[in-house]
């Protein structure tokens, strides 16, 4: 049985007199891999922005279901780190690591919102403080080897090749342990070989039970991946469906695969 | 060696130079013989020598460069002092030394060494506590002084109302500071780099305006004499042995004050403090609250500012208006800078430099500020990390490496993925 994981409704978007997002209605439930695609400039980004808080949408409700909260929780109007502590943890389409940190270090970064030690616990170093501080460490150590990096852990975050570099900011995101992950274009700039082990380990983490919202634009990926795909130009979702019917979908052809499948 | 656009640029910079200290270098005036004398041939010496120094400092550039792209991206070279440090029984005895280098050196010099001494140890906290908010958050704050000035006036005003002691302010002193750090925080919250360095310097200049105009508060730039020393179990010590206290409470001070900012920085708060400097929107998207982190860095900055006050007023008896102006938040931020941002160490030795060199340098006490600012020039150009970048991250990996084996002694091997 499946349940809704994150349901979005209406969601509208206006910069100035561009309307970025048009009435976009998506939904996400549990142990799915829900792609979103679109031609350059859809919107796509723009979704993700507004669910997660970063941009306040002009209308429209985003909601979240926790297993540990009867009914809906509404996203809207949210801090972005109150919508992470919530369930939501993205990755971006142009990498946002922490340069100067440690690979390690920036995994922790995700644990952060799972964690509470503050002043007193940092500088008395309590026996819950180091706990914590372990498990910290700990956890964040894992997430590196479940997405392949663990041998960096030591390298500024800076210094990673730039297939790491993606996968880092996937372990980070799994750090906050998410209801639902938020992947922006994870494949972008991507050797094959490298895509081909992308395509892998988001495999892998979906078989653990994580629900996945992704952008793509590398069609194979995402026909492999995906459970459903949405489709969206111009700030509208146009089309919505299994990968079989997207492909054979007359205005998702003429929006945007044309090319690319006729190819 | 050096392209066209080089030279072009280097005579530039030179011309410009002599344009900029003629007035010093050529223009000299004999008032008794109401002559002025040119002295054109000290621009031509000004021309030549900016013109050499200039292709020197672009040589060095050019050879660092080039031996940095042979060496790859490795990283940085690992200090002497901080291999030292590493290794916990080398970093006993350097404690160990170092430690007796400050219990013995009052009783080998005079009461003026101990005075300028405890001075410099108070920048170094000044420093410490504004490395927190610059440093390891990357607030750029231009009004560090607003805080020194408000832990001072707190203890200066409640003793001379009150009669508060100086050991019942200290906390009030430090306390008070921190709800001004929060104060100036919240309106500040959304702003970063150059807005947030302006709104702070005006900050700053509020505080001392403030001070030096409302007179029935503060007794204006008069201001407020006679305040008591530091109280030694309720004797009242006789001068020079006053010094000497002060000195060695200044001492244990700067020890508290290491202790806490070192467990800070290795701490989730910490972690979330270098984040939030490299990356905002990341930061918050992992689910860092921006507002209450920031805040967390000016409040606990301002609170080592308020102690360090507090700790003038006591040292000095005197405080007015003129010791809490902007040149004093120049000084402490340089400190910061020149040491190496975030880094502790640097921050000593920041200190130690730029207020104990001026203090020996009194034979050129009339070039101090130039030789300070020519200083840090040549910080900027040669070593824009600062003294001793870098130190924080290289503790974290030895604690790091130490903590993982205990945790993944069982059940996860380093494994190393295809
Ligand atoms: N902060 C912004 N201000 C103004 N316009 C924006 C902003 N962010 C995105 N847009 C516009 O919204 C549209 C959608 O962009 P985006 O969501 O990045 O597309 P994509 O589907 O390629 O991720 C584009 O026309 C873009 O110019
Ligand atoms: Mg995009």
């Amino acid at each position: 049985m499946t349940t809704p994981i994150l349901e979005v409704t209406g969601l509208t978007m206006d910069f100035g007199g561009i309307r970025a997002l048009n009435a976009v209605d998506l939904e996400v439930n549990s142990g799915e891999i829900v792609a979103l695609i679109g031609p350059n400039g859809a919107g796509k980004t723009t979704f993700f922005n507004c669910i997660t808080g970063i941009y306040r949408p002009t209308a429209g409700d985003i909601y979240i279901f926790r297993p540990d909260h009867a009914g809906r929780l509404s996203l809207k109007g949210l801090k972005p780190n109150q919508v992470t502590e919530r369930g939501l943890a993205r990755t971006f389409q142009n990498i946002r690591l922490f340069p100067k940190m440690t690979v390690l270090e920036n995994v922790m970064i995700g644990r952060h919102c799972r964690t509470k030690s503050f002043l007193f616990g940092a500088v008395l170093r309590t026996r819950a403080n180091r706990r914590e501080e372990e498990e910290i460490l700990e956890m964040s150590y894992r997430m590196l080897e479940q997405v392949g990096i663990a041998q960096y852990a030591d390298d500024n975050a800076e210094n990673l090749p730039y297939g790491a570099q993606r996968r880092l900011e996937i372990a980070r995101a799994m750090a906050t342990e998410p209801l639902l992950l938020l992947l922006d274009e994870p494949a972008a700039g991507m050797n094959p070989q490298e895509t081909i082990e992308l395509d892998r380990l988001i495999k892998e983490i979906s078989r653990a039970g994580q629900a996945i919202l992704l952008i793509e634009h590398d069609m194979k990926l995402v026909m492999s991946l995906s459970d459903r795909i949405v489709v969206m130009d111009y700030g509208k979702k146009i089309a919505q469906g299994n990968p079989l019917e997207i492909r054979t979908n007359p205005a998702v052809i003429k929006a945007y695969l044309g090319e690319e499948v006729n190819a | 060696m050096f392209s066209r656009k080089e030279l072009k640029k280097a005579i530039l910079t030179s011309l410009w130079f002599v344009f900029l200290t003629m007035p010093i270098m050529v223009i000299k005036v004999d008032a008794i013989e109401r002559t002025i004398y040119w002295r054109w041939l000290n621009s031509l010496y000004m021309a030549v020598g900016v013109f050499t120094v200039y292709l020197l400092i672009r040589l060095y550039q050019h050879r660092k460069n080039s031996r940095q792209s042979q060496a790859g991206e490795s990283g940085p070279s690992v200090g002497f002092l901080h291999r030292l440090l590493q290794n916990p029984r080398q970093r006993l005895l350097l404690f160990a030394v170092v430690g007796a280098v400050v219990v013995i050196f009052p009783h080998f010099t005079s009461t003026y060494q101990v005075n300028v001494m405890t001075t410099a140890l108070m920048y170094v906290m000044l420093g410490l506590g504004l490395n927190i908010v610059v440093g390891l958050a990357g607030l750029l704050d231009l009004g560090f002084v607003a805080f020194y000035a408000v832990g001072a006036y707190t203890y200066a005003l409640l003793n001379l109302h009150y009669g508060l002691g100086f050991w019942a302010v200290l906390p009030i002193g430090g306390l008070f500071a921190a709800l001004f750090g929060i104060i100036l925080g919240f309106p500040v919250l959304r702003l970063r780099g150059d807005y947030l360095a302006i709104v702070t310097l005006g900050f700053g200049e509020i505080i001392r305006l403030v001070l030096e105009n409302w007179g029935e508060f503060s007794k204006g730039p008069s201001g407020i004499s006679n305040i008591s020393r530091p109280g030694f179990f309720g004797i009242e010590l006789p001068l020079e042995q006053a010094i000497l206290y002060t000195y060695y409470l200044m001492v244990l001070f700067v020890i508290i004050t290491i202790f806490v900012v070192n467990r800070l920085q290795d701490s989730r708060l910490g972690r979330a403090w270098i984040a939030l400097r490299e990356d905002e929107i990341a930061c918050q998207a992992m689910g860092i609250d921006k507002h209450k982190t920031k805040l967390a860095a000016f409040s606990l900055g301002a609170f080592w500012a308020g102690i360090v006050g507090v700790m003038f007023a006591a040292k000095t008896t005197f405080v007015n208006p003129a010791s809490f102006t902007f040149l004093e938040s120049a000084i402490i931020l340089s400190i910061v800078v020149l040491g190496g941002m975030g880094s502790i160490i640097g921050v000593i030795f920041g200190a130690l430099i730029l207020i104990l060199l001026p203090e020996y340098l009194r034979a050129l006490s009339e070039y101090r500020m130039l030789a300070f600012g020519a200083i840090l020039v040549c910080m900027m150009i040669f070593r824009p990390q600062g003294l001793f970048a870098n130190i924080r991250r290289h503790y974290h990996y030895h604690k790091k490496d130490s903590s993982e084996h205990d945790s993944s002694g069982q059940d996860f091997p380093k494994s190393q993925p295809s």
